[in-house]
């Protein structure tokens, strides 16, 4: 049992605090990690990823290679289709449709939907939307984990256990829209029309 | 021990509180900057230890360099090219018979994800005739740190832990040892630790006699292998340190495996690569950064009767950064299938100046200031503010290294250029701009220095500066700068054409102008305001 992961978004989004959470929950669960981040200047409003590797085997490489990530979860429709050629032919996109406009150039945001809706395992979230429902702008990152939670091969209630702990020194307000904010992306990705997972499959070559 | 998920960086300071650090030392740099932040978060909390940011790296490797004269255990970590900075003080306590083990640690840029170049630090360590380890992953990262201890008292020479961004920047768990004390402090030292010529000739011969005894120490360690296929001999592989990673991922395409020499210590483990060489009709040689293993093992005219294949054949990219794809092709292996975009064009993001930085309040008042002449040229230096070489500011023209912006501006000015302006951050001043800027005070030169004193080393986290607020203003008037061209200004909107007055005035003087440029980083307000 394996899963590579790339999450995606712009710096300042909270892509990291996506990989402590599931890498966490991975780490209790027994499985081998191996999370690459990005630091310095890319950091600073520029497109980052964090490759997210989690195994039963013993896991070589700190990047996934091309054409082996399972899942692409991104917080940003743009950021979503930086790094298609990661994904495997079967693997899913789960995307928020909210841009993160800081580029002169930013395309239309349809346009970019439309792109990913070519994608035959993708999954559209209005995170905008769920993280006001939830009490915060902020917490989109915990809607779109909570969107992919149901497709990782750790369990939803590990999530929640590290979310809590995430987001402890915070107080019990910031804790309780996270929370929220993971429960209704959550919600609204098990309602959704979206091709079954084929279920979590082995490494190439066993593993 | 409790397992622990850390970050390569985090791993190699472990490694180095756990073989008893006394005292360790850094200059902020991206990807090195965690192994200090690490360290300072846990002698803060145990109070065991010294761990401190420096005003420079060359600083920081002399104080290291102290503390083990002493006879304790000190770490100087920095990032590739901080090693420049500090490569004089390195060179030379390779001589200096190290009383307490002495690990330098530079984290080397493959891929320039931050930085303005990818040397690779292996070849200062060969430079220095000093042993380097390379670790592949997380528990060597921890546990070579705590041998390059014991491998400096031995040989009484530093010994490199040599980084990559891949590694300094990926989490993945590390099972801690029992950890041990730290020396005992020692007064006074043999002669070996001054360096005049006498002296020097002696701890050199010393250091070349040992080499020896270095390499065999490298064929005996257990973080190199050697796995030899015996029924198929057309390929041998010698991958080192993260490089090796990437090609176990991709062995398992392989039905028919080659043989696979796994290299992670230096000098080079000769007889292990003896081993591999004569067992094999080609060799490829995969690593990450310059090709220091293929050129070794290539020498002027190559291996007789057998192809050495690697970055210098061009069978593996000679620029960049490695992934399991880039060593793909070397081994036989097509790409493997993927999702791709077909030629649906994505718009790049850069990375940028938040919104509401003072920087790009500084640059729009100096573009203002600026239309008015012609000739002109902007040198800039290592910071937030070299964005400002991005649209819509597009207001700095050169960023070189550490300092250099004050240098090149002063030879700018004498070559003719005016206004030949300078813009350099707080720490960036305090690290390299000190001395250029007391050469300019000195000769009066015709130039404008910008000084950004945002008060903190924005681009790697905000580390503390030491050339800030009211000790910044003092520094410069003791430099020699007129104090009647020194001048404050706040950049804020509302201040833009009264800044730009200033910086214009500034410009006409016919002498050096020092214009300080005063408002907080908006991270380390946030921070501050967060209670953190």
């Amino acid at each position: 049992m394996k899963q590579d992961i790339i999450l995606a978004g712009v710096g300042g989004q909270g892509i990291i605090s996506i990989a402590y959470v599931i890498a966490s929950a991975a780490l209790e669960e027994g499985l081998e990690v191996k999370q690459a981040e990005v630091h310095g200047m890319s950091q600073r409003g520029g497109a980052v990823q964090s490759h997210l590797r989690l195994s039963q085997a013993h896991i070589w490489s700190d990047l996934i290679p091309r054409g082996e990530a399972d899942l692409v979860l991104s917080v940003e429709p743009l950021e979503a289709l930086r790094y298609l050629d990661y994904l495997r032919p079967d693997g899913m996109i789960i995307a928020s449709r909210a841009p993160f406009v800081n580029i002169q150039d930013y395309p239309d945001v349809e346009t970019l939907l439309n792109r990913i809706r070519k994608i035959p395992r993708h999954l559209i979230i209005d995170s905008e939307k769920l993280a006001k429902e939830a009490g915060s702008s902020r917490t989109q990152n915990m809607v779109m984990l909570g969107a992919a939670a149901g497709r990782l091969i750790v369990k939803e209630e590990n999530l929640t256990r590290f979310i809590k702990v995430l987001f402890e020194r915070h107080g019990e307000t910031i804790v309780a829209s996270n929370l929220k904010a993971f429960a209704l992306g959550q919600a609204v990705a098990a309602a959704a029309d979206f091709v079954p997972a084929s279920g979590a499959r082995a490494g190439r070559g066993g593993g | 021990m409790k397992p622990e998920i850390l970050l390569g960086d985090e791993a190699v300071a472990l490694g180095a509180i756990q073989a008893g650090l006394s005292a360790a030392y850094s200059y902020p740099g991206t990807p090195a900057s965690e192994i200090m932040e690490y360290l300072i978060k846990a002698a803060t909390k145990t109070k065991a230890f010294v761990a401190s940011w420096s005003v420079n790296e060359k600083v920081a490797y002399e104080e290291a360099l102290g503390v083990s004269f002493a006879g304790k255990r000190a770490l100087v970590s920095m990032k590739h090219v901080g090693l420049n900075v500090a490569a004089d003080p390195f060179m030379n306590s390779a001589l200096t018979n190290a009383h307490g083990g002495l690990v330098v640690v530079p984290a080397d840029d493959p891929g320039m994800h931050s930085s303005q170049n990818e040397q690779d630090s292996r070849f200062y360590a060969d430079f220095a005739n000093i042993p380097c380890f390379e670790p592949s992953n997380h528990q060597e990262a921890y546990e070579m740190t705590r041998q390059a201890f014991d491998v400096s008292e031995k040989f009484g020479v530093p010994v490199m832990i040599r980084l990559v961004t891949r590694l300094s920047h990926s989490r993945s768990t590390v099972r801690p040892r029992e950890p041990r004390g730290q020396n005992e402090l020692k007064h006074g030292a043999s002669q070996d630790w001054t360096l005049l010529p006498v002296n020097a000739r002696r701890r050199f011969r010393a250091v070349l006699d040992n080499q020896a005894a270095m390499v065999r120490l490298s064929e005996e360690s257990e973080f190199n292998s050697l796995r030899l296929n015996d029924k198929d001999r057309s390929l041998g592989v010698i991958a080192s340190g993260i490089a090796f990673n990437y090609v176990q991922e991709n062995l398992r395409d392989l039905e028919n495996p080659p043989s696979v020499l796994k290299v992670c210590t230096y000098p080079l483990p000769g007889k292990l690569i003896r081993g591999l060489v004569e067992h094999v009709d080609n060799v490829l040689v995969v690593e990450e950064g310059y090709p220091l293993i293929e050129r070794s093992l290539r020498g002027l005219f190559g291996i007789a009767g057998k192809t050495v294949k690697g970055k210098l054949s061009g069978d593996i990219p000679l620029t960049g950064e490695l992934s399991p794809e880039t060593v793909r092709p070397a081994l036989g292996l097509k790409p493997l299938e993927s999702l791709d975009l077909g030629g649906f064009k994505l718009a790049a993001r850069p990375p940028q100046l938040c919104v509401g930085c003072p920087h790009a309040d500084t640059f729009q008042a100096l573009n203002k200031a600026l239309k008015e002449y012609h000739q002109g040229n902007v040198f800039s230096d290592i910071g937030c503010y070299t964005l400002g070489a991005y649209p819509p500011y597009q207001a700095v023209q050169t960023c070189v290294c550490m300092g250099a912006s004050v240098s090149m501006a002063k030879g700018g000015a004498e070559a003719g250029i005016h206004p030949s302006i300078a813009v350099i951050g707080d720490s960036t001043f305090g690290h390299s701009g000190l001395t250029p800027l007391l050469e300019a005070a000195a000769a009066d030169t015709n130039m404008t220095v910008f000084i950004l004193d945002n008060g903190t080393v924005a681009m790697t986290g905000g580390q503390p500066s030491y050339a800030s607020g009211e000790r910044l203003l003092r520094m410069i008037e003791g430099l020699g700068v007129v104090k009647e061209h020194i001048r404050v200004i706040e950049p804020l909107p509302k201040n833009l054409d009264k800044n730009a007055q200033v910086i214009k005035e500034e410009i006409d003087h016919h002498g050096l102008s020092v214009i300080v440029a005063v408002r907080e980083c908006l991270e380390e307000a946030k921070k501050r305001r967060r209670g953190g």
